[in-house]
């Protein structure tokens, strides 16, 4: 998942496909890597990839401003409660 | 309106200085299809293209005084040349023609340099003064009719576009990597600066004088804001407004040919065409650009308005491969590379005006700058409330209610909102708080850039050269006006009226008009209260409240759209680039020119192809990116201006008699 979420990160916002631009913990936000719409993009790809349904509440930093956090979110995610 | 161009201290032969410039004329032949002429002596020769719209048989140029000593070659209007020729004649000057060219020579002769402040319109123009040896070339206060100009060994080259100073053979053609920056930042160049490298622009509501060798620029007309607001009541203020609107109309319908108007379906366009029929008279046609993707369509505003208001109308319906097929000859006319297609739709508008046999329109350009329109004037001022009290959670969500027509800009979670508006929140005396979060979106996009376009651009700074040419008083003024004036000086005249004004305009032989830019309706609006102008967040609402009378209300009550068009959209088709697209953004291409990362591209290619770019970001990258490519090779690659000037129309005015030179192609 970590490597699927990498590469969309990689490929749709920094353009670059090197993979070694971004640790897994860096903020999308503070580095400017993901604009009002890119989340928009972001949140298709989740649902689409991951077969999950996220909530306009979830759509917060906690959740979603890293590789590290959104691994974490999509996994809690997709365990069902 | 026509074309101009001239050549002073050419190293040549008379024969060879008129073809110089009869190649200029020959580049620049889709701005006055209607006569050729030049004047030649042996400092200087002056050329003409004319689009003939005032005094049809006696208007042709270049033009002279009473005993032909200064020459004039004029591209433009002078909206009030009845009145100022009265005043001539009562100083003794005799007319040959009934030409608005004819009182600007006068006019010249008795002020000088102060000869423009007499002048109502929009006009670039150069003046030979043979005694004095002075070439004088003015622009209008607003930077609606373009000049370029170079020097190069000791030779002054001048004309309406550049692709005319290029023709002459005596320039280099490179782009300048300055100005991608400034593009890549603004959406357009500060200028002087051109897209190119040793050509400038002169400045809006600036002069020439080139006297024995030295070249001189000089302000003469500035956007100021009064240290107090005027004391003038809101009723008085509205009938005045009103009043200078309706004089502007009638001013800008003068013409001898008839006199069209852009529809728009918003409420500028539809404020100008009100005004022409409510108070003129003239019989009316109307012109729209109709979208096949309903997210940009506004024709059903648009047929609304021109039936309320009994007029002819006439709409061009404007598909994605319009757009795409478009695109190349929109840059070629624009001369930048453009972030936005919003000009292709107006190209094909004005090639409509054209087959419907006009050359005129007016239009509502510079409403939203001039009164308070745009979106970036109420984010200002919400940003500058929020920030006096920055840990308030009510006065972010002001944020909400801006940019209403965005599906994704109101599906983002406040907390992103918020973010993004929060750049440069910190220092609302920053000179330029109100276009922070707009320049560092749009500059995201520099990270396409090559490393050697980059290091090109490292001493520079966009910010600083912007900083240069504002008044000293901007300092003092209030946010709002502070960002008026970056978008009236900035965005108006160097994108809006010129990639998407009069380039898209001429383009088609078309002469745009543009009552809202009257000098005195400008000049009038910055002395108002700014709460007169943008009320709470409702703009424009002085012109909303004293035109309401003329409107369907719905047009007035209507939420203000910008105007768009389709962007990465237009360029593809089932996955698949267009031909010409796939060739320029593919990476042999873009290392070949130079100035972006090859493999970046192709990834922002792809996420194009499968339609998934759909951020402002991404459609701005794809299109300034392969507006870029396509001006190398049109400009840089290979040049080809030859073929628009039909052999053997040239007239040489001076010597009296018709001379037809051969254009060397």
């Amino acid at each position: 998942m970590r490597e699927e979420v990498r590469e969309f990160i990689f490929k749709n916002f920094l353009f670059d496909d090197s993979g070694d631009s971004l640790d897994d913990n860096d903020s999308f936000l503070e580095k400017g890597i993901i604009d009002s719409t890119g989340m928009l993009e972001l949140v298709a790809f989740l649902e689409e990839k991951f077969g999950v349904r996220i909530e306009d509440e979830e759509l917060v930093p906690e959740n979603l401003d890293s590789v590290a956090r959104l691994v974490d979110f999509i996994t809690r995610k997709k365990v069902p409660s | 309106m026509c074309g101009i161009a001239g050549i002073h201290n050419f190293r040549g032969t008379k024969t060879e200085s008129l073809e110089a410039v009869s190649r200029m004329l020959s580049a620049i032949f889709h701005r006055g299809p209607d006569g050729f002429g030049a004047f030649y002596d042996r400092e200087v020769c002056l050329g003409h293209a004319r689009l003939s719209i005032i005094d049809l048989s006696g208007g042709a140029q270049p033009m002279s005084n009473e005993d032909g000593s200064v020459w004039i070659t004029f591209n433009g209007e002078i909206f009030n040349f009845e009145e100022l020729r009265a005043g001539l004649e009562a100083r003794g000057h005799r007319f040959r023609t009934r030409s608005d060219t004819e009182v600007i020579v006068h006019l010249y002769e008795d002020y000088g340099a102060g000869c423009l402040k007499h002048l109502n319109g929009q006009f670039a123009f150069a003046v030979w003064d043979s005694v004095k040896k002075e070439l004088f070339i003015a622009r209008d206060r607003l930077g609606i009719r373009p000049l370029f100009y170079a020097e190069r060994s000791g030779s002054f080259y001048f004309a309406s576009e550049a692709k005319a100073l290029f023709a002459t053979g005596a320039l280099e053609r490179r782009l300048d990597p300055a100005a991608l920056d400034e593009i890549f930042t603004f959406w357009h160049t500060v200028a002087p600066r051109t897209s190119f490298e040793g050509v400038h622009e002169l400045p809006a509501g600036h002069y020439l004088v080139l006297k024995a060798g030295t070249l001189s620029r000089h302000k003469y007309w500035e956007l100021e804001f009064p240290e107090e607001f005027s004391n003038i009541s809101f009723e008085d203020a509205m009938d005045e407004l009103k009043a200078l609107l309706v004089d502007s109309t009638r001013l800008q319908l003068r013409a001898d040919v008839p006199v069209g108007a852009y529809l728009s379906g918003g409420l500028d366009s539809s404020v100008t065409t009100a005004l022409i029929k409510n108070y003129t008279g003239s019989k009316l046609q109307t012109f729209s650009v109709a979208f096949e993707d309903e997210n940009y369509d506004e024709s059903p505003f648009q047929k609304e308005m021109a039936k309320a208001l009994g007029t002819e109308h006439n709409e061009i319906r404007c598909t994605y491969g319009d757009i795409c097929d478009s695109f190349q000859k929109v840059v070629w006319h624009a001369e930048k590379p453009i972030l936005r297609t919003a000009p292709s739709p107006l190209f094909l508008l004005a090639g409509l005006v054209r087959q419907t046999g006009f050359k005129v329109v007016l239009t509502g350009e510079g409403a939203d700058e001039v009164l308070g329109g745009y979106d970036i004037f109420k984010e200002a001022k919400i940003r500058e409330f929020w920030a006096r009290m920055p840990e308030s959670n009510l006065r972010p969500l002001l944020l909400k209610k801006l940019y209403p027509y965005l599906p994704a800009f109101q599906g983002q979670s406040r907390f992103y909102r918020e973010a993004f508006f929060n750049n440069g929140l910190n220092d609302a005396s920053d000179a330029f708080f109100s276009h922070r979060p707009r320049w560092e979106m749009t500059s995201k996009n520099k990270m396409f850039f090559s490393e050697g376009l980059k290091s090109a651009i490292a001493a520079s700074s966009p910010e600083s050269m912007m900083k240069l040419t504002l008044p000293a008083a901007f300092k003092s003024w209030p946010v709002v006006a502070r960002a008026q004036y970056i978008e009236t000086r900035g965005l108006l005249s160097g994108y809006i009226l010129s990639s998407q004004g009069d380039r898209m305009a001429m383009g088609n032989s078309i002469e745009g008009r543009f009552p809202f830019l009257d000098h005195r309706v400008v000049e009038f609006a910055a002395t108002l209260p700014l709460h007169y102008k943008i009320r709470g967040i409702n703009e424009k609402y002085i012109l909303k409240k004293c035109m309401a009378p003329h409107l369907p209300e719905r047009i007035v009550k209507r939420t203000k759209q910008p105007y768009l068009a389709p962007d990465s959209k237009s360029f593809f088709k089932d996955g698949q680039a267009a031909d010409y697209v796939e060739e320029l953004l593919s990476e042999r291409k873009i290392a070949e020119y130079g100035y972006f990362n090859p493999k970046p591209v192709s990834l922002l290619l792809n996420k194009c192809r499968k339609g998934t770019a759909i951020g402002f970001k991404d459609n701005m990258a794809l299109v300034g990116i392969l507006s870029t490519q396509v001006l190398h090779r049109q400009f840089v690659e290979k040049f080809d201006c030859s073929g628009e000037l039909p052999e053997g129309v040239l007239k040489i005015v001076n010597d009296n008699r018709s001379v037809l030179l051969c254009v060397k192609k």
